[in-house]
């Protein structure tokens, strides 16, 4: 058995039709079908968050969805925000706070942040901390992370 | 991954079916996938088909009131059950426990039935759900069959769940007279890390019970019969013979995060401080008997 499946997702707005196999995750689709390298992969078992997408208004792992799985969803990935080129405030936050250090889990971070603010627009540290407690960042800029998040809270339209 | 075949019924009835007519050890369900997919991709497991139950026209995800009980759907995720207000007013040491897991991501995604059903012995649930006398429905063609999650849970990575049966929801009776309850838990670090031990006391009028997990090979309940833990008068010695009576039935191994020694020490100071803090809220009358307006 090596079946593929057609699969309709709304990635970012778009729709987008899919043939995957079973075997694939929504974060190798996204990844290798699609051409979205902005979600990372890192440790593909839900414990780093470096994949994280929206499903909705959401955060969840891309690793931990089966691509078959995710017929139907809406997803929104790090492509998906900022418009026509420019950043979004989270992002743009993410640069003035110096958060962004090699880069490899920034853009499971923002997606994460952005979940957060979606639900909470005016976070405290302690609320930011808990939003992000699914995301690791090994170059160890997690004050300035939260810094970020915060500041993005402050200014104008998370 | 090893290739499977995914099928996403429509109805309980097309479920039964799939599930029927594959032989027992090829089927696996998925609702969350935050245990099934690590399986999957490690190669622990490998079914022949995966079956979806988050498309089932009968079996919606939502959490209701029936009968005196709090109805949980299977395919409510763990974020939905902690946002409820009916659960967040009666069933508080549920809603921490459940708030441990993992993270946003995976909550957002795992179930509470997922949990169960995965049974590790260190599922975090499972000592709010003993405490409150939770029950799982298992639904076959057949019909329902309803089971304690204390007998249900059989040991690790094992349950009493039957060939062609589907856990549909769990059920929490609505607490008929004032307790106060506690959930505690052990951890190495805060975010993502499985617990080192996990408990619940329940202190109510004249008895108190706690619920142990990750010290035995699965959850278990002990009660306080001599009701010293339950008066708020009994001295500091008294509840700590009490407590440490109740803590000796434990039986921890000594594994990657904790040896047993230092589980079963750590078992009485936490139990200590969780004991406390229900004796206070029992006593504060924290928690209503009447739903909707604790909390
Ligand atoms: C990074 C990470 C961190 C985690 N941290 C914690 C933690 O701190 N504490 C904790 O307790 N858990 C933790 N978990 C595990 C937790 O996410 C799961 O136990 C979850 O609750 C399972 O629900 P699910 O819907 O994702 O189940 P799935 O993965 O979909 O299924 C789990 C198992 O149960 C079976 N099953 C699921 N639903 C049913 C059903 N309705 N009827 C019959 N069988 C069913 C499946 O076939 C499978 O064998 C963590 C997981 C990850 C990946
Ligand atoms: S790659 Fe998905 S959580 Fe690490
Ligand atoms: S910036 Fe390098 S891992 Fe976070």
């Amino acid at each position: 058995m090596s079946d593929t499946s057609p699969v309709q997702v709304t990635v970012n707005g778009a729709a987008r039709s899919l043939d995957v196999s079973t075997t694939e995750t929504l974060l190798d689709a996204l990844r290798w079908d699609l051409d979205l390298t902005g979600s990372k992969e890192c440790c593909a078992e839900g414990e780093c968050g470096a994949c994280t997408v929206l499903v909705g208004d959401r955060a969840v792992n891309a690793c931990l969805v089966l691509a078959v799985e995710a017929d139907g969803l809406d997803i929104t990935t790090i492509e998906g925000l900022g418009a026509g080129g420019d950043l979004s405030p989270l992002q743009d936050a993410f640069l003035q706070t110096g958060a962004i250090q090699c880069g490899f889990c920034i853009p499971g971070m923002v997606m994460a942040a952005q979940a957060l603010l979606n639900e909470n627009p005016s976070p405290t540290p302690a609320d930011v901390r808990e939003g992000l407690a699914g995301n690791l960042c090994r170059c160890a800029g997690y004050q300035r992370i939260v810094d970020a998040v915060l500041l993005a809270a402050e200014g104008p339209a998370a | 991954m090893r290739p499977f075949a995914y099928a996403r019924p429509g109805s309980l009835a097309e479920a039964f079916d799939l599930l029927e007519d594959a032989e027992p050890g090829d089927v696996r369900m998925i609702v969350g996938g935050t245990d099934l997919i690590v399986g999957l991709q490690s190669g622990k497991i490998a079914p022949r088909l995966v079956v979806d139950l988050k498309h089932l026209a009968d079996l919606p995800a939502g959490i209701a009131e029936i009968d005196g009980a709090i109805s949980i759907a299977a395919p409510t995720s763990l974020t939905d059950i902690i946002a409820d207000e009916r659960v967040r007013a009666s069933f508080p040491a549920l809603v921490d426990a459940a708030s441990t897991v993992g993270s946003v991501q995976i909550r957002n995604r795992a179930s509470l039935t997922g949990n169960i059903c995965n049974a590790s012995p260190a599922f975090d649930t499972a000592t709010a759900l003993l405490i409150h006398d939770a029950v799982v429905v298992l639904t076959s063609r057949a019909g329902n069959r309803r089971v304690p999650v204390a007998d249900f849970v059989l040991g690790p990575r094992s349950t009493d769940l039957r060939h062609g049966e589907i856990a549909t929801a769990v059920e929490l009776p609505l607490p008929t007279a004032p307790m106060g309850t506690k959930f505690a838990r052990l951890t190495r670090r805060r975010g993502v890390d499985l617990a080192t031990l996990s408990l619940c006391c329940a202190v109510g009028a004249g008895r108190a019970r706690f619920a142990f997990g990750a010290v035995a090979p699965r959850p278990f309940v002990v009660t306080d019969e001599s009701g010293v833990l339950a008066d708020p008068e009994a001295g500091a010695h008294d509840r700590d013979r009490a407590l440490l009576e109740l803590t000796a039935q434990a039986r921890p191994i000594s594994d990657l995060r904790a040896g047993r020694d230092y589980r079963q020490a750590m078992l009485l100071v936490l139990s200590r401080r969780a004991h406390e803090a229900a004796l206070a809220s029992f006593h504060d009358g924290a928690l209503n008997a009447t739903p909707l307006n604790g909390g």
